[in-house]
């Protein structure tokens, strides 16, 4: 039998960039194929190319052995493939049964909507394949996950054979997570096929039946769970050995470095986003911040950074009250700040890495005189700080907005370390940057730990925290449930708190007692 | 919740975005001829579109065609021709004569056959002025539309300092002069400006709003408090002290005045204020991306103020130098729309002082050229806007240009791809 897809050759060339090298690809009916890559390996062109919205320049796509041509997303849906995109595509004030039912509506005779019969289609398709979810419900009062389920539902209310989901974990919790695994497995027990794309290890090896590795535009490798393991996954879409398991040195915490009791912080609106927030930070510790985007971790660190007022509470900062303070005066306290949103916040991006290297401190000497920029000194201090933290671009004059965004946020991570500092706040220091990278920039940060530089570390990815931490506090709702030590925590019982549920055992212990890294 | 309020968007921020080309510091230095190509084709495109435009607007050309075909081409073509050698001569000068002149060594006609391209200059130095006031606000985010208000006050401020004050020696009254008419336009900037900071208030429609309280503020001023004894409430200002103008250069009728040189100098100046310290960064980082500024410890609201202040100033200049070189007293048709043309000017001269001075100079020569194409041929004044307004556009948007000529945009990607992927072997 003929594969359900097959994409033969499939080359695109976008202006100086080959994203697509000549890929071929084959999905099998009622499998889980995973797509893994690097950011920029070539997986979102390649899908969107099979979704209609770019043509390849060469190559064929064959669904069940019949070359087909899909010019538009509406192509591809009439074909039997759909999409589950990153960011939902989903209409907040309209119920359940109306978002899945918009462009495919069921009417009554004289064109009123059939709401009623859309309904039950929905109780169907939920039923069959254990998609949870209350047709009447209006989406902006769902969880995130049960959102993604409504994405899903509207692929198989049009009958989508093929199912991609592409990055579909980045905004759940592990548990939501673990249920979305289940809904993929049933999907695929009852006749679907589905491309998974990702660039996590670890949830590879838990669902896929076989993995295809781009980098750089090709296939480079197919292997299958079994005979994988992530580090030879690792290896293939990076090229090169990594070393997945940051070495930490032990080290005995000092001082308390920044201390926060009672905060409050509101937003605009005056709904309270951080609500009575206490944390101690200690020189030579990394403190993690663990919990589902959006819990108040931002309002946290533009509070602790003085980028937003505080409504309640007091924060000190090396025995100083700064609680009021400017950012400029709590960065000058020896505060160093990797910011969330790179592009927004640290960096201006049509100016060059030079200028950049230097945008918190050049109005300082030595980089200038009075009022006078010395643009000598600030181009030896990107030559060096370009050489040290290996920033990849052609000169320090390049704006940093051409770099690629591991070139970006090296940029930062570059102005912020190599100034003397005491407490360095790094929020998402990793958010979409290649394996590569994160490597690189969990060294960094181990390393000014080790200097004895106390570190916030706020991440949704708790890998990325269970790794790196010595403590983990976990924040819901503005509010931080628990303050644990990282050792032998079990990434379950992180996860129930990043979910609101306070377990009632104090503490589970993982079986593994290495903490494991997974990309 | 940081998505909502990325999604929150500034208004102005998002004009801004639209309407101004992202600064390209430290290009690589293209080549000359692939610099100039574009604003060559635009000027060119300009001419032909203005051409089709005196033909078809002729009734002499009209009733040629009505003869036949031929002469009506014919007729077409003449005048064409005579309006557009008289735009060339009007705004450069008559070459025959400027070589015969040069021959005969006469001084005197030296001077008056180089007068046309004194003139332009002449014309110029108001726009170098308007357009600095309009890229510092780009510069530093602001899009002041209020230049022209701001060169209204700062005229009336400089031609009441001009007249009232009496008994001073030159080199102390004229220069200060200029500095009310600088202080005067600063003050009209600092208003949008401070609402701005302080409240959100856009700056433009504030700037806007001023604009109007500006003309008729001046209108009744110059009708009343300060009008010129005997010009029966005409709105017209007495003549401004011997020891406040800023001298010209020759005799009458050529112009040419040291307010040129001044512009330059100005010109030299913001552009050393803007990337030579830090003052210039402050605004620019904030100009540029104002979430990062805060980031790195600046104060959105000082750097607000500033900018207007100074974007201010430059008008507020424009105007004084006008009135203390050209005009010597102050009337209702002191600019026509300096502050408006500098907009598109600031934008053609991507917002550098040096591609300000240079758009300044063919913004001053076409409209001195305009003039005497007005003059000599029988092309309304109407139609001498229109044929101006059409070069400009095209010179403004080089887009169009380009799609006309299907020329490639200038390749970026080139460096991302020789940087993407650090990490990756």
């Amino acid at each position: 039998m003929a594969p359900i897809l097959e994409l033969r050759g499939i080359t695109k060339q976008f202006p100086g960039v080959l994203a697509n090298d000549h890929i071929d690809l084959v999905l099998h009916k009622g499998e889980i194929l995973a797509l893994l890559g690097e950011n920029g390996a070539g997986k979102s062109t390649l899908m969107n190319i099979l979704y209609g919205l770019y043509q390849p320049d060469e190559g064929e796509i064959l669904i069940n052995g019949e070359v087909v041509k899909i010019n538009s997303p509406t192509d591809a849906i009439s074909r039997g493939i759909g999409m589950v995109h990153q960011h939902f595509m989903l209409i907040p004030v309209f119920t359940v049964t109306e978002n899945v039912m918009l462009g495919d509506e069921s009417v009554k005779a004289g064109g009123f909507l059939d709401r009623p019969k859309a309904a039950q289609r929905i109780q169907e398709i939920s039923s069959s394949y254990k998609l949870e979810v209350n047709p009447s419900d209006y989406v902006r009062d769902l969880p995130v996950g049960v959102q993604q389920r409504v994405e899903i539902i509207k692929l198989l209310y049009r009958n989508a054979e093929i199912l991609i989901f592409d990055e579909p974990t980045a905004v759940l919790t592990p548990q939501e997570a673990d249920e979305l695994f289940n809904i993929m497995r049933s999907l695929v027990a009852q006749g679907k096929s589905i491309i998974f794309i990702t660039h996590k290890l670890r949830e590879v090896l838990a669902i896929a039946n076989r993995v295809v590795v781009i980098r750089r535009g090709k296939v480079v490798g197919e292997t299958t769970p079994d005979k994988a393991d992530k580090n030879s996954l690792a290896a293939m879409m990076v090229g090169r050995e990594v070393n997945l398991v940051v070495k930490k040195k032990e080290t005995t915490p000092g001082d308390v470095v920044c201390s926060i009791s009672n905060l409050v912080v509101a937003d605009k609106f005056q709904n309270v986003v951080v609500d009575d927030v206490s944390l101690e930070i200690r020189a030579g510790e990394i403190l993690g911040v663990a919990g589902v985007q959006g819990n108040g971790q931002t309002e946290l660190v533009e509070a602790i950074t003085g980028l937003t007022k505080i409504a309640e509470g007091k924060i000190t900062l090396l025995g100083k009250d700064i609680s009021r303070a400017t950012p400029r005066q709590i960065t000058e306290l020896g505060t160093a700040h990797v910011p969330e949103d790179r592009q927004a916040d640290g960096l201006v991006l049509p100016f060059s890495v030079a200028e950049n290297l230097v945008l918190c401190s050049y109005y300082l000497a030595p980089f200038s005189k009075g009022v006078i920029l010395q643009y000598d000194t600030i181009f030896k201090n990107a030559e060096k700080l370009i050489a040290d933290f290996d920033i990849r671009t052609p000169n320090p004059l390049t704006p940093v907005g051409s770099l690629s965004g591991g070139n970006q946020q090296k940029v930062i991570i570059a102005r912020e370390l190599s100034r003397p500092i005491q407490f360095l706040v790094a929020s998402q220091p990793t958010r979409g940057l290649d394996v590569g990278s994160i490597e690189y920039i969990h060294k960094r940060i181990e390393q000014k730990r080790e200097e004895g530089c106390a570190v916030l570390l706020v991440s949704p990815e708790l890998d990325e925290i269970m790794e790196l931490s010595d403590r983990i506090a976990v924040m819901y709702r503005g509010k931080i449930l628990a303050v644990v030590p990282n050792k032998g925590v079990s990434k379950e019982y992180i996860g129930l708190l990043m979910a609101g549920v306070v377990p009632e055992e104090p503490m589970q212990l993982s079986e593994e007692t290495e903490i494991e890294a997974t990309l | 919740m940081s998505e909502a309020q990325a999604e929150k968007k500034d208004l102005g921020q998002a004009i801004l975005k639209e309407i101004v080309p992202p600064p390209e510091e430290e290009a690589p230095r293209k080549s000359f001829w692939k610099s100039i190509s574009i604003p060559a084709l635009a000027i060119l495109t300009g001419l032909l579109i203005g051409a089709v435009m005196i033909a078809a607007t002729s009734s002499t050309v009209w009733a040629a065609f009505g003869q036949s075909i031929w002469k009506g081409f014919g007729r077409a073509f003449a005048e064409i021709g005579a309006a557009y050698q008289a735009l060339f001569t009007g705004a450069i000068g008559d070459p025959v004569r400027i070589v015969r002149a040069l021959g005969s060594g006469d001084a005197r006609e030296i001077r008056s056959a180089l007068n046309p391209f004194l003139e332009s200059l002449v014309q110029t130095t108001p726009y170098i002025f308007t357009g600095l006031a309009v890229a510092v606000g780009f510069r530093s985010g602001l899009f002041n539309i209020g230049v022209e208000g701001q060169l209204f006050i700062g005229a009336a401020a400089a031609t009441y300092v001009g007249y009232a004050i009496t008994g001073l020696p030159g080199f102390i009254h004229m220069p200060l002069a200029l500095l009310a008419g600088a202080l005067g336009g600063a003050f009209w900037a600092f208003i949008p400006g401070l609402l701005k900071a302080k409240t959100g208030g856009h700056e433009v429609i504030n700037t806007i709003m001023m604009n109007w309280i500006a003309f008729r503020l001046t209108e009744w001023l110059l009708s009343g408090p300060m009008t010129r004894p005997g010009s029966g409430g005409m709105p017209l200002s007495p003549l401004i002290q011997k020891s406040a103008e800023i001298p010209q250069f020759f005799q009458a009728p050529i112009r040419f005045h040291l307010g040129f040189f001044i512009a330059l100098a100005v010109a030299w100046f913001i552009n050393w204020f803007l990337f030579k310290t830090t003052w210039g960064l402050d605004l620019r980082t904030v100009g540029t991306n104002p979430r990062a500024a805060k980031y790195a410890g600046l104060s959105t609201t000082k750097s607000i103020i500033t900018a207007m202040i100074i974007s201010g100033a430059l008008a507020g200049t424009a105007g004084a130098v006008q009135i203390l070189a050209v005009n010597r007293s102050m009337a209702l048709g002191l600019s026509s729309g300096y502050g408006f043309d500098s907009i598109a000017l600031a934008l053609i001269g991507n917002n550098t002082p040096l591609g300000i001075v240079l758009a300044s100079l063919l913004f001053g020569t076409l409209r001195n050229g305009a003039t005497r194409m007005m003059v000599v041929s029988a092309i309304p004044i109407d139609i001498v806007d229109v044929i101006q307004a059409i070069i400009l556009m095209f010179v403004a948007a080089p887009a169009i240009i380009r799609a006309m000529y299907h020329l490639k945009k200038p390749k970026k990607e080139e460096a991302t791809i020789f940087l993407s992927g650090w990490g990756g072997k």
